[in-house]
């Protein structure tokens, strides 16, 4: 009997059955197979975003403790999985981030004042404080406009690759998700689109173990998340997302393969949320505290701190210096945003369309000119 | 030149590709067999598989796509094939497209046209007869047109692919081939902020759009002869509504009806009645009444029933006239 048969051969390897390519030990050994062998200029780089990263998260998280600010989603111990991917492509590429991301942003020299004035939703806060807190939107360093629901900027990656292909423009796009993300409508639309259309882009799936309160396991029952490439022809990678290093080498070569046609590449950074999803949530309700501790000896700064001192290119002493100059960035940063007055009344009907209508004129009117909200209800 | 509703918009699509190369088609079946309706055929011909693109069958992923190409830089015009089928992208729509300008305070914005036949009439049955456009009304960030006719087809597709904001485009099939009328070769533009009045009258006023327009007219016509004149307004763009055009049609006659395909409740006559309330009050000299779909899902058998066709309005315009 002859089956019909109209599909292209396969060759993409099962992901489960492939290394997770790693570099760095838990020492910070670098094994020499995968070494991208950077300059420790660079390293040092990524070491300081990564640290000055986790120094936000950790400042945002007492702010919001201290009912200074209403919410903050952190990224701790998924420093690495976002900032030296962030710095293995090219700065015309472009990222499109859920809402874990903003590392990425701030490494490419999105402005600290910017993000904590979003946290603050006040006047300087470039969306006017439409947004909750770590809801940014950052154009000027090619960085997308974070959105909540789940998946939805995955499509919109595949999307703009395209058209950078339609134009000739040697640009490749990013979508930063978690493994929630990859039960998503999104996620299935988004990798069927970029291999049919064998489009540049990334997909960069941050497997941190927790959706919320639901673990991997509840996401798939496939024995890894990078195997879901193989339905779409989606060349699929798994990479230890606590490695720098690691990271680097994968998505520097999953761009460069991008860029000159190779198209698309599904990569598993298996990382870990270390903190909980978001300070509305307290995951010892349903995580094991075994977990979390071997999980935490994976911590990706500590792994590269003790790389670059083996290589001679860190020192306490830069350490110190390092946390104070982020310390007194952070207060000054945190004390203009706190000074700065609420976003007026009237930008709350601008930019719904690019010239208001007349009804939104007129509820305008009626906003502006009716009466206040009693403080503090 | 001679065209309906589907040659019409084609060529509208025609003009604006020839004239401005960020502009593309993408959708199931719009490439090579030039959409279920045909609307898009022959674009691939001349504009090559690039630019009219058959993609895979999701919605989700035809307007998340889009989207990520209008932030690219490109101009796309997705067809999703019926309206019906518009709901697996509607996540794509009401939070990302219609916002995208808001929440990246004007950094981003999304110029797309999301082509989408609707309406019943064609034996269709609930999932190819569908009219949504409250659903998408009700999200801010949207703009939403319906045209009636060949020239207002495509003079306000050409003015929605150059607006700067998303725009949902609904497109009557039951008035795809129904008529042919002169729609001039070339460019031309139909402003998206104006309600038309079609016909004068000063007895009544009749607000509808889409197919349901030309039921209005008929009715419009039957009421003749027992002296009741009605003044008939094709409103073209849904929203944002053009309010002043229906506001100072009623201070003249001090009477409304609205027909809708749509179901009832919630529907876009609602608002319509509410708005004129709130500004036109006194000048009403009769209730406002809707002729509509019914708060059913839409039925096939029925569909002619179904729909609030002249046999239905005719009776709802002289009630309200004679109140």
């Amino acid at each position: 009997m002859e089956v019909h048969q109209s599909y292209p051969p396969s060759a993409l390897p099962w992901a489960a059955d492939q290394e997770v390519i790693a570099v760095l030990d838990l020492e910070g050994r670098a094994d020499a197979t995968h070494d991208p062998r950077l300059d420790l200029a660079l390293v040092t780089r990524i070491y300081k975003a990564m640290t000055r990263t986790r120094m936000i998260d950790l400042r945002l998280t007492k702010l919001q403790r201290q009912g200074r600010i209403g919410f903050h989603v952190g990224a701790e111990g998924e420093e690495a999985a976002i900032v030296a991917s962030a710095a293995a492509m090219r700065d015309g590429d472009w990222l499109f981030p859920c809402y874990r991301e903003v590392g990425a942003a701030l490494y490419r020299g999105f402005s600290l004042q910017a993000y904590v004035d979003n946290m603050y939703g006040n006047a300087n806060d470039v969306v006017h404080g439409r947004q909750m807190p770590d809801h940014i939107t950052a154009r000027s360093v090619r960085f997308g406009s974070v959105t909540a629901p789940i998946g939805t900027q995955i499509t919109q990656a595949v999307g703009f690759a395209h058209a950078a292909k339609i134009r000739r423009e040697d640009i490749v796009t990013a979508s930063y998700f978690g493994d929630g993300a990859t039960s998503s409508n999104d996620f299935h639309a988004g990798l069927t689109f970029a291999g049919v259309f064998n489009l540049p882009t990334l997909f960069l799936l941050r497997n941190n173990g927790w959706a919320i309160s639901v673990p991997t396991s509840h996401q798939t029952a496939a024995r890894a998340l990078a195997d879901k490439g193989i339905g779409y022809g989606v060349r699929a990678v798994r990479v230890d997302g606590n490695d720098a290093l690691a990271v680097y080498r994968v998505v520097n070569e999953a761009t460069r393969r991008a860029s000159q046609g190779g198209g698309p590449t599904l990569i598993e950074l298996i990382t870990y949320r270390a903190g909980a999803h978001s300070t509305s949530d307290d995951p010892t309700a349903y995580r094991d505290k075994a977990e979390v501790e071997r999980q935490l000896k994976r911590d990706p700064i500590r792994r590269l701190r003790k790389y670059l001192e083996r290589q001679g290119a860190w020192s306490d002493a830069q350490e110190q210096a390092h946390e104070a100059e982020v310390t007194e960035e952070l207060k000054q940063c945190i004390e203009r945003a706190e000074a700065a007055p609420p976003p007026s009344i009237a930008s709350m009907f601008e930019d719904v369309f690019e010239h208001m209508p007349e009804h939104l004129a007129e509820q305008q009117r009626e906003c502006v000119q009716g009466p206040r909200a009693k403080k503090g209800h | 030149m001679q065209m309906n509703m589907v040659s019409a918009i084609n060529d509208a699509l025609r003009v604006t590709m020839r004239a401005d190369e960020r502009v593309v088609v993408l959708g199931e079946d719009v490439g090579k067999v030039g959409g279920v309706f045909r609307v898009t055929a022959g674009l691939q011909e001349e504009f090559g598989e690039e630019r009219v693109i058959d993609t895979p069958l999701t919605e989700t992923g035809i307007i998340g796509n889009a989207i990520g190409m209008a932030l690219g830089g490109l101009r796309p015009v997705p067809e999703i094939q019926f309206g019906d089928f518009i709901y697996p992208a509607f996540d794509q729509l009401v939070n990302e497209a219609a916002k995208y300008r808001y929440r990246s305070g004007g950094e981003y914005t999304c110029p797309m046209v999301v082509r989408v036949p609707v309406g019943g009439g064609i034996k269709g049955g609930h999932y190819h007869s569908q009219m949504p456009e409250s659903l998408f009304i009700h999200t801010a960030g949207l703009k939403v047109v319906c045209p009636s006719n060949p020239y207002d087809a495509k003079g306000l597709l050409i003015s929605s692919i150059r607006d700067n904001d998303p725009v949902l485009f609904f497109e009557p099939k039951r008035v795809y081939r129904a008529l042919k009328m002169d729609v001039p070769e070339g460019d031309y533009t139909v402003d998206l902020s104006s309600a038309k009045v079609i016909r004068e009258g000063e007895h009544v006023t009749c607000v509808s759009w889409g197919a349901m327009l030309f039921e209005a007219l008929a009715a419009a016509e039957e009421l003749k002869d027992q002296g009741v004149e009605t003044e008939v307004i094709d409103l073209r763009t849904l929203w944002p509504l053009d309010a002043q055009t229906i506001v100072e049609s009623v201070k003249k006659t001090g009477r409304l009806v609205i027909v809708h395909e749509a179901a009832k409740a919630c529907g876009l006559g609602a608002e319509i009645v509410a708005l004129l309330c709130e500004k036109a009050f006194l000048h009403l000299e009769a209730p406002p009444k809707r002729v509509t779909g019914y708060d059913t899902p839409f039925p096939y058998t029925n569909e002619n029933e179904y729909l609030p066709l002249a046999h239905r309005i005719a009776p709802a315009l002289l009630e309200t006239a004679r109140y």
